[in-house]
């Protein structure tokens, strides 16, 4: 079989796959059957409340947590049949991530921090840094190339971080309450920044939040609840 | 809210006269604002029209008003139909979100999938909005903004209940 699980021919088949997962912390049950699906180029939104295993489900989607039972699948390939250098460069070359904050080296200014992920790979610096600073004029933030982070405003830097998450071209972005730290107005700006540019790289979005107003720039959303997910259909 | 619907999720727990339906009624969800007999009257009859209750005998000694009603098959069945359809987005919703959710704690089913189905719609219309909102001049904005931060509201509201439910049950099911 030649499918690309990217392009299914009823647009229904799954990118990333995450089918009845379970993983405790101790004796605490943090996921108990949640699963989800993405396609190439949606933006889904996995709500619930604090402690419901959205974080969780997110992280053993990612790859950075290993779920005690149950699989997850990328291009139909399991990431636990994978060894840990494999995921870490699937990681790198594949994903993007933006959290809520305490992404971004301090030491390094805004420009070196987007150049980071293609340096990771061996790109050369100066080709690096060309690509990194288009995305920060993407993200309309070209004037903050040269600061570190800790002299941006917290719109900024999320900005920032946006476009190091995307510089590498990932198919998936995993953004974990990209905007909790943002007032109103610069959440909102860099949840259409995000969205835009996901959208017109064909990029995938898993996104976590508890706020329906970020969640309102999804495709659909996912409701997590007691370690199980719901995907919700779509209201007619 | 709908008077019949919630008269007819009350009545799902057996059969009742009209007098005991209001006080029921007023007990749970008409603190602010008590049926008038009148109402209730009126929508006993028009469900008895429509073939959602029927006569259940009457009391000796009695007038029109010590009728007892039950509900049908066809009147459990355009509950369900209530119950599973979300009401359309819009602020101030809380009263009938409050009583679907009480009403089906009431008769064992699921109210999880109430706030779900609910959510579902108000979420569509927020995306409409962020949608309008993004192609839209500053007037837009401003108005989409001030309906969104309202259906925002009410989902917060769906997801606190949707955190209370186990005690919501205890206390209405007393």
């Amino acid at each position: 079989m030649s499918g690309d699980p990217t392009t299914g021919a009823d647009g229904a088949r799954a990118l990333l796959e995450a089918v009845d997962l379970h993983k405790s912390f101790g004796p605490t049950p943090a996921l108990d059957g949640a699963g989800l699906r993405v396609r190439a180029g949606e933006v889904v939104a996995v709500m619930g409340p604090s402690g419901s295993g959205k974080s969780t489900l997110l992280h053993c989607l990612a790859g950075i947590l290993t779920p005690d039972r149950g699989t997850v699948r990328y291009r139909d390939v399991e990431l636990s049949a994978m060894g840990d250098g494999a995921r870490s460069e699937l990681r790198r070359t594949d994903f993007g991530f933006v959290f809520q904050f305490g992404q971004l080296v301090p030491e390094l200014s805004c420009l070196e921090n987007v150049a980071l992920p293609l340096r990771l790979g061996s790109v050369k610096r100066k080709e690096a840094e060309s690509r990194a600073r288009e995305w920060l004029e993407r993200l309309e933030v070209a004037d903050v190339a040269d600061k570190r982070p800790g002299e941006t405003s917290g719109g900024q830097g999320q900005r920032v971080a946006v476009a190091r998450a995307l510089v590498t071209g990932p198919r998936v972005v995993f953004a974990d309450e990209p905007t909790g730290a943002l007032d109103s107005l610069n959440g909102e700006r860099v949840m259409q920044l995000l969205v835009t540019a996901a959208k017109e790289t064909n990029a995938a979005v898993v996104l976590v939040t508890h706020e329906a107003r970020v969640a309102a720039y999804s495709d659909r959303e996912v409701v997590v609840r007691d370690g199980r997910s719901r995907e919700m259909e779509p209201v007619t | 809210m709908s008077i019949g619907h919630t008269l007819l999720g009350l009545l799902e727990k057996g059969p009742r006269h009209g007098y005991d339906l209001k006080k029921a009624y007023d007990e749970r969800f008409g603190h602010d604002r008590p049926l008038h007999y009148g109402q209730v009257y009126t929508t006993l009859s028009r469900l008895l029209r429509n073939g959602l209750v029927e006569e259940a005998g009457v009391e000796a000694g009695d007038g029109p008003e010590r009728k007892r009603y039950a509900i049908t098959d066809a009147g459990v069945t355009d509950v369900e139909h209530w119950l599973g359809t979300p009401e359309k987005p819009e602020p101030y919703l809380q009263n009938t979100l409050y009583a679907k959710v009480v009403l089906a704690l009431l008769s064992g089913r699921s109210a999880d999938e109430v706030l779900d189905v609910q959510r579902a719609a108000h979420l569509k219309t927020m995306r409409e909005l962020t949608k309008r909102k993004a192609a839209g001049d500053l007037a837009d904005q401003l108005i989409c903004d001030h309906a969104l931060f309202h259906l925002e509201a009410d989902l917060r509201w769906l997801e606190l209940t949707a955190a209370r439910l186990g005690q919501l049950k205890t206390a209405v099911t007393r």
